[in-house]
Protein backbone atom coordinates (compact mmCIF):
# COMPACT_ATOMS: atom_id res chain seq x y z
CA UNK A 1 0.00 0.00 0.00
CA UNK A 2 1.33 3.43 -1.05
CA UNK A 3 1.82 5.95 1.49
CA UNK A 4 -1.05 8.17 1.64
CA UNK A 5 0.80 11.76 1.80
CA UNK A 6 -2.37 13.49 1.77
CA UNK A 7 -3.18 12.32 5.20
CA UNK A 8 1.05 13.06 6.27
CA UNK A 9 0.54 16.46 5.08
CA UNK A 10 -2.96 17.00 6.88
CA UNK A 11 -1.00 15.71 9.93
CA UNK A 12 1.69 18.15 10.03
CA UNK A 13 -0.80 20.83 9.16
CA UNK A 14 -2.77 20.41 12.40
CA UNK A 15 -0.19 19.79 14.48
CA UNK A 16 1.72 23.40 13.05
CA UNK A 17 0.18 26.10 15.64
CA UNK A 18 1.70 23.48 18.36
CA UNK A 19 4.84 23.22 16.68
CA UNK A 20 4.91 27.28 16.14
CA UNK A 21 4.10 27.66 20.01
CA UNK A 22 6.09 24.60 21.60
CA UNK A 23 9.52 26.23 19.30
CA UNK A 24 9.98 29.19 22.37
CA UNK A 25 9.61 26.19 24.89
CA UNK A 26 12.05 24.17 23.13
CA UNK A 27 14.35 27.17 23.16
CA UNK A 28 14.21 27.58 27.03
CA UNK A 29 14.24 24.24 27.76
CA UNK A 30 17.78 24.03 26.19
CA UNK A 31 18.79 27.23 27.71
CA UNK A 32 17.79 25.83 31.31
CA UNK A 33 19.31 23.15 30.54
CA UNK A 34 22.53 24.66 29.56
CA UNK A 35 22.74 26.58 33.13
CA UNK A 36 22.44 23.36 34.74
CA UNK A 37 25.67 22.13 33.05
CA UNK A 38 23.89 19.70 30.70
CA UNK A 39 26.18 19.64 27.34
CA UNK A 40 23.99 20.47 23.88
CA UNK A 41 24.62 16.94 22.61
CA UNK A 42 23.01 15.14 26.02
CA UNK A 43 20.15 17.70 26.15
CA UNK A 44 19.71 17.11 22.30
CA UNK A 45 19.81 12.86 22.94
CA UNK A 46 17.19 13.68 25.87
CA UNK A 47 14.77 16.01 23.78
CA UNK A 48 15.35 12.83 20.93
CA UNK A 49 14.64 10.19 23.29
CA UNK A 50 12.71 11.18 25.56
CA UNK A 51 10.44 13.90 23.89
CA UNK A 52 8.09 14.87 27.32
CA UNK A 53 8.30 18.14 27.63
CA UNK A 54 6.50 18.27 30.60
CA UNK A 55 8.39 15.43 32.16
CA UNK A 56 11.74 17.45 31.08
CA UNK A 57 11.12 20.49 32.51
CA UNK A 58 10.90 18.85 36.19
CA UNK A 59 13.26 16.82 35.77
CA UNK A 60 16.04 19.83 34.93
CA UNK A 61 14.66 21.95 37.52
CA UNK A 62 15.50 19.01 39.79
CA UNK A 63 18.82 18.24 38.13
CA UNK A 64 22.06 18.04 40.81
CA UNK A 65 25.38 17.15 39.56
CA UNK A 66 26.03 14.71 39.39
CA UNK A 67 22.22 13.33 38.76
CA UNK A 68 20.16 11.33 40.89
CA UNK A 69 19.57 8.53 38.34
CA UNK A 70 16.62 6.80 40.80
CA UNK A 71 14.52 10.31 41.52
CA UNK A 72 14.67 11.93 38.32
CA UNK A 73 13.73 8.34 36.33
CA UNK A 74 10.92 7.88 38.81
CA UNK A 75 9.59 11.65 38.77
CA UNK A 76 9.42 11.62 35.05
CA UNK A 77 7.71 8.23 35.38
CA UNK A 78 5.15 9.98 37.79
CA UNK A 79 4.88 12.74 35.98
CA UNK A 80 4.26 11.01 32.20
CA UNK A 81 1.45 8.05 34.20
CA UNK A 82 -1.18 9.94 32.41
CA UNK A 83 -0.13 8.97 28.94
CA UNK A 84 -1.32 5.16 30.53
CA UNK A 85 -4.81 6.34 29.93
CA UNK A 86 -3.78 8.37 26.97
CA UNK A 87 -2.61 4.80 25.46
CA UNK A 88 -5.53 2.42 26.54
CA UNK A 89 -7.67 4.92 24.41
CA UNK A 90 -5.47 5.92 21.72
CA UNK A 91 -5.18 2.06 21.45
CA UNK A 92 -8.30 1.38 20.36
CA UNK A 93 -8.25 3.37 17.05
CA UNK A 94 -4.84 2.05 16.14
CA UNK A 95 -6.33 -0.55 13.80
CA UNK A 96 -5.15 0.99 10.47
CA UNK A 97 -1.66 0.36 12.02
CA UNK A 98 0.16 -2.38 10.97
CA UNK A 99 1.17 -4.55 13.97
CA UNK A 100 4.65 -3.78 13.85
CA UNK A 101 4.69 0.17 13.93
CA UNK A 102 1.97 0.45 17.08
CA UNK A 103 5.04 0.12 19.30
CA UNK A 104 6.96 3.02 17.44
CA UNK A 105 3.68 5.28 17.23
CA UNK A 106 2.96 4.99 21.20
CA UNK A 107 6.55 6.43 21.45
CA UNK A 108 4.71 9.82 20.18
CA UNK A 109 2.41 9.86 22.26
CA UNK A 110 2.56 13.43 23.05
CA UNK A 111 -0.42 15.40 24.61
CA UNK A 112 -0.92 17.36 21.76
CA UNK A 113 -0.83 14.52 19.07
CA UNK A 114 -2.74 12.37 21.34
CA UNK A 115 -5.71 15.29 21.47
CA UNK A 116 -5.52 15.54 17.75
CA UNK A 117 -5.64 12.13 16.97
CA UNK A 118 -8.90 11.21 19.64
CA UNK A 119 -10.41 14.27 17.91
CA UNK A 120 -9.42 12.58 14.45
CA UNK A 121 -11.10 8.99 15.95
CA UNK A 122 -14.15 10.28 16.30
CA UNK A 123 -14.63 9.60 12.71
CA UNK A 124 -13.39 6.07 12.40
CA UNK A 125 -9.66 4.76 13.06
CA UNK A 126 -6.55 7.01 12.46
CA UNK A 127 -4.82 7.08 9.60
CA UNK A 128 -1.26 6.08 10.71
CA UNK A 129 0.18 8.65 7.64
CA UNK A 130 -1.78 11.56 9.30
CA UNK A 131 0.05 10.31 13.07
CA UNK A 132 3.32 10.43 11.70
CA UNK A 133 3.08 13.58 9.88
CA UNK A 134 2.40 14.69 13.76
CA UNK A 135 5.09 12.83 14.84
CA UNK A 136 8.07 14.09 12.44
CA UNK A 137 6.64 17.89 12.84
CA UNK A 138 6.67 18.01 16.23
CA UNK A 139 9.12 15.55 17.42
CA UNK A 140 11.80 16.96 14.52
CA UNK A 141 11.31 20.39 16.12
CA UNK A 142 11.60 19.82 19.92
CA UNK A 143 14.75 18.23 19.23
CA UNK A 144 16.07 21.21 16.87
CA UNK A 145 14.93 23.99 19.52
CA UNK A 146 16.32 21.94 22.34
CA UNK A 147 19.58 21.80 20.72
CA UNK A 148 19.79 25.83 19.33
CA UNK A 149 18.41 26.65 22.54
CA UNK A 150 21.45 24.30 24.88
CA UNK A 151 23.83 26.10 22.43
CA UNK A 152 23.09 29.50 22.44
CA UNK A 153 23.01 28.84 26.18
CA UNK A 154 20.97 32.38 27.51
CA UNK A 155 18.36 33.32 27.99
CA UNK A 156 16.14 34.15 24.77
CA UNK A 157 13.07 35.77 26.96
CA UNK A 158 10.40 34.42 28.90
CA UNK A 159 7.72 32.88 26.35
CA UNK A 160 4.90 33.84 29.34
CA UNK A 161 5.62 37.29 28.16
CA UNK A 162 3.99 36.35 24.70
CA UNK A 163 1.44 34.28 25.96
CA UNK A 164 3.31 31.54 24.14
CA UNK A 165 2.80 29.00 27.58
CA UNK A 166 -1.35 29.45 27.03
CA UNK A 167 -1.02 28.28 23.33
CA UNK A 168 -1.06 24.58 24.54
CA UNK A 169 -4.18 25.49 27.01
CA UNK A 170 -6.10 27.06 24.60
CA UNK A 171 -5.08 23.85 21.73
CA UNK A 172 -6.67 21.57 24.43
CA UNK A 173 -9.88 24.20 25.34
CA UNK A 174 -10.59 24.15 21.06
CA UNK A 175 -9.87 20.00 21.10
CA UNK A 176 -12.16 19.67 24.63
CA UNK A 177 -14.90 21.72 22.72
CA UNK A 178 -15.32 18.88 19.93
CA UNK A 179 -15.94 16.42 22.41
CA UNK A 180 -19.09 17.78 23.99
CA UNK A 181 -21.96 16.10 23.05
CA UNK A 182 -24.53 15.87 25.89
CA UNK A 183 -24.95 16.71 29.18
CA UNK A 184 -23.53 13.47 30.26
CA UNK A 185 -20.30 15.13 28.95
CA UNK A 186 -21.35 18.54 30.80
CA UNK A 187 -21.14 16.27 33.59
CA UNK A 188 -17.91 14.85 33.35
CA UNK A 189 -16.22 17.72 32.82
CA UNK A 190 -17.45 19.71 35.89
CA UNK A 191 -16.36 16.46 38.08
CA UNK A 192 -12.71 15.92 36.08
CA UNK A 193 -11.84 19.23 36.00
CA UNK A 194 -12.92 20.40 39.84
CA UNK A 195 -11.25 17.09 40.82
CA UNK A 196 -8.14 18.43 39.14
CA UNK A 197 -7.66 21.79 40.48
CA UNK A 198 -8.37 20.18 43.78
CA UNK A 199 -6.17 17.77 43.29
CA UNK A 200 -3.60 20.52 42.49
CA UNK A 201 -3.74 22.55 45.02
CA UNK A 202 -4.17 19.75 47.43
CA UNK A 203 -1.34 17.57 46.55
CA UNK A 204 2.73 18.49 45.15
CA UNK A 205 3.67 16.95 41.63
CA UNK A 206 1.63 15.49 38.62
CA UNK A 207 -0.80 13.62 40.21
CA UNK A 208 -3.80 16.07 38.98
CA UNK A 209 -4.25 15.02 36.07
CA UNK A 210 -4.55 11.36 36.81
CA UNK A 211 -7.19 12.14 39.71
CA UNK A 212 -8.97 14.32 37.44
CA UNK A 213 -9.23 12.03 34.66
CA UNK A 214 -10.35 9.20 36.77
CA UNK A 215 -12.80 10.74 38.65
CA UNK A 216 -14.19 12.15 35.11
CA UNK A 217 -14.14 8.56 33.91
CA UNK A 218 -15.91 7.27 36.44
CA UNK A 219 -18.35 9.60 36.46
CA UNK A 220 -19.06 8.43 32.96
CA UNK A 221 -18.90 5.06 34.00
CA UNK A 222 -21.93 5.67 36.65
CA UNK A 223 -23.81 7.45 34.38
CA UNK A 224 -23.90 5.18 31.49
CA UNK A 225 -25.25 2.12 34.31
CA UNK A 226 -28.19 4.29 35.06
CA UNK A 227 -29.42 3.77 31.19
CA UNK A 228 -27.00 1.52 29.76
CA UNK A 229 -28.61 -1.88 31.38
CA UNK A 230 -31.94 -1.49 29.04
CA UNK A 231 -30.29 -0.42 26.13
CA UNK A 232 -27.53 -3.24 26.41
CA UNK A 233 -30.47 -5.80 27.05
CA UNK A 234 -32.39 -4.38 23.91
CA UNK A 235 -28.99 -4.75 21.59
CA UNK A 236 -28.05 -8.44 22.65
CA UNK A 237 -25.22 -9.49 21.86
CA UNK B 1 32.42 5.94 41.46
CA UNK B 2 32.26 4.71 38.21
CA UNK B 3 28.61 4.97 37.99
CA UNK B 4 28.60 8.64 39.09
CA UNK B 5 30.85 9.80 35.98
CA UNK B 6 28.09 8.56 33.88
CA UNK B 7 24.98 9.81 35.94
CA UNK B 8 23.86 11.87 33.18
CA UNK B 9 23.66 9.08 30.35
CA UNK B 10 21.73 6.86 32.73
CA UNK B 11 19.68 9.69 33.78
CA UNK B 12 18.79 10.56 30.75
CA UNK B 13 17.89 6.58 29.42
CA UNK B 14 16.22 6.21 32.69
CA UNK B 15 13.93 8.95 31.88
CA UNK B 16 13.44 7.61 28.08
CA UNK B 17 12.51 4.60 29.41
CA UNK B 18 10.26 6.05 32.11
CA UNK B 19 8.50 7.51 29.44
CA UNK B 20 8.38 4.94 26.89
CA UNK B 21 6.50 2.78 29.52
CA UNK B 22 4.03 4.75 30.27
CA UNK B 23 3.53 5.00 26.41
CA UNK B 24 3.51 1.87 24.77
CA UNK B 25 1.61 0.01 28.07
CA UNK B 26 -2.16 1.27 26.57
CA UNK B 27 -1.08 -0.84 23.92
CA UNK B 28 -1.02 -4.25 25.88
CA UNK B 29 -3.07 -2.53 28.52
CA UNK B 30 -6.42 -2.34 26.32
CA UNK B 31 -6.67 -6.05 25.87
CA UNK B 32 -7.74 -6.19 29.44
CA UNK B 33 -11.34 -4.27 28.50
CA UNK B 34 -14.15 -5.72 27.16
CA UNK B 35 -15.17 -2.71 25.09
CA UNK B 36 -19.00 -2.62 25.60
CA UNK B 37 -21.44 -0.78 27.40
CA UNK B 38 -20.64 0.77 30.46
CA UNK B 39 -16.56 0.25 29.69
CA UNK B 40 -17.29 1.59 26.60
CA UNK B 41 -18.72 4.53 27.98
CA UNK B 42 -15.70 5.04 30.44
CA UNK B 43 -13.11 4.81 27.90
CA UNK B 44 -15.15 6.87 25.40
CA UNK B 45 -14.96 9.71 28.08
CA UNK B 46 -11.21 9.50 28.75
CA UNK B 47 -10.03 12.11 26.29
CA UNK B 48 -12.61 15.20 27.35
CA UNK B 49 -11.74 13.76 31.25
CA UNK B 50 -8.23 13.88 30.82
CA UNK B 51 -8.15 17.41 28.42
CA UNK B 52 -10.37 18.69 30.98
CA UNK B 53 -7.67 17.68 33.94
CA UNK B 54 -4.53 18.98 32.27
CA UNK B 55 -6.19 22.29 31.44
CA UNK B 56 -7.98 22.73 35.28
CA UNK B 57 -4.94 24.06 37.24
CA UNK B 58 -4.84 26.73 34.18
CA UNK B 59 -8.68 27.23 33.89
CA UNK B 60 -9.71 27.64 37.24
CA UNK B 61 -6.76 27.75 39.62
CA UNK B 62 -3.67 30.34 37.99
CA UNK B 63 -5.40 33.76 38.57
CA UNK B 64 -8.29 35.85 36.77
CA UNK B 65 -6.76 36.19 33.62
CA UNK B 66 -6.45 32.72 33.05
CA UNK B 67 -9.43 31.92 33.87
CA UNK B 68 -11.62 34.50 31.62
CA UNK B 69 -8.97 33.65 28.89
CA UNK B 70 -9.78 30.21 29.43
CA UNK B 71 -14.00 31.57 28.38
CA UNK B 72 -12.80 33.46 26.02
CA UNK B 73 -10.97 30.93 23.71
CA UNK B 74 -14.22 28.36 24.36
CA UNK B 75 -16.47 30.50 23.14
CA UNK B 76 -13.75 31.33 19.70
CA UNK B 77 -13.79 27.54 19.90
CA UNK B 78 -16.98 27.50 19.10
CA UNK B 79 -17.41 29.88 15.76
CA UNK B 80 -13.90 29.96 14.22
CA UNK B 81 -10.97 27.43 13.02
CA UNK B 82 -8.97 26.02 15.79
CA UNK B 83 -5.76 28.23 14.73
CA UNK B 84 -7.77 31.75 14.94
CA UNK B 85 -9.12 30.70 18.48
CA UNK B 86 -5.99 29.52 19.73
CA UNK B 87 -4.21 32.94 18.57
CA UNK B 88 -7.69 34.49 20.23
CA UNK B 89 -6.88 32.71 23.15
CA UNK B 90 -2.83 33.76 23.20
CA UNK B 91 -4.24 37.32 22.58
CA UNK B 92 -6.34 37.57 25.37
CA UNK B 93 -4.08 36.20 28.15
CA UNK B 94 -1.88 38.43 27.31
CA UNK B 95 -3.95 41.48 27.22
CA UNK B 96 -5.77 40.18 30.43
CA UNK B 97 -2.31 39.46 32.35
CA UNK B 98 -1.40 43.29 31.22
CA UNK B 99 -4.66 44.61 32.11
CA UNK B 100 -5.37 42.37 35.73
CA UNK B 101 -1.57 42.39 36.43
Amino acid sequence: MAFDWLEFRRGVVDILPVVTAALPIGLLFGTLAAAKGIAPVEAMVMSATVFAGAAQFVAVDLWTNPAPVVLLTFTVFLVNIRHIMMGVSFARHMGRFPPWQRPLAMFFLVDEMWAFAERRALGGPVPPAYWWGMSLALWGQWVLGTTVGSVLGRSLGDPKAFGFDFAFTATFICILIGFIRNWRTGAVLAVSGAAAALAKLAIPGAWYIAIGGLAGVAVAYLLAAEEGSAREAEAGP
Amino acid sequence: MTLAAYATELTIVGMAIATYVTRVSGLYLVRFFNVRGRTKAALDAMPPAILMAVIAPVAFATGPAETAATAITAVAALRFPLIVAVIIGVLSVVALRHVMG
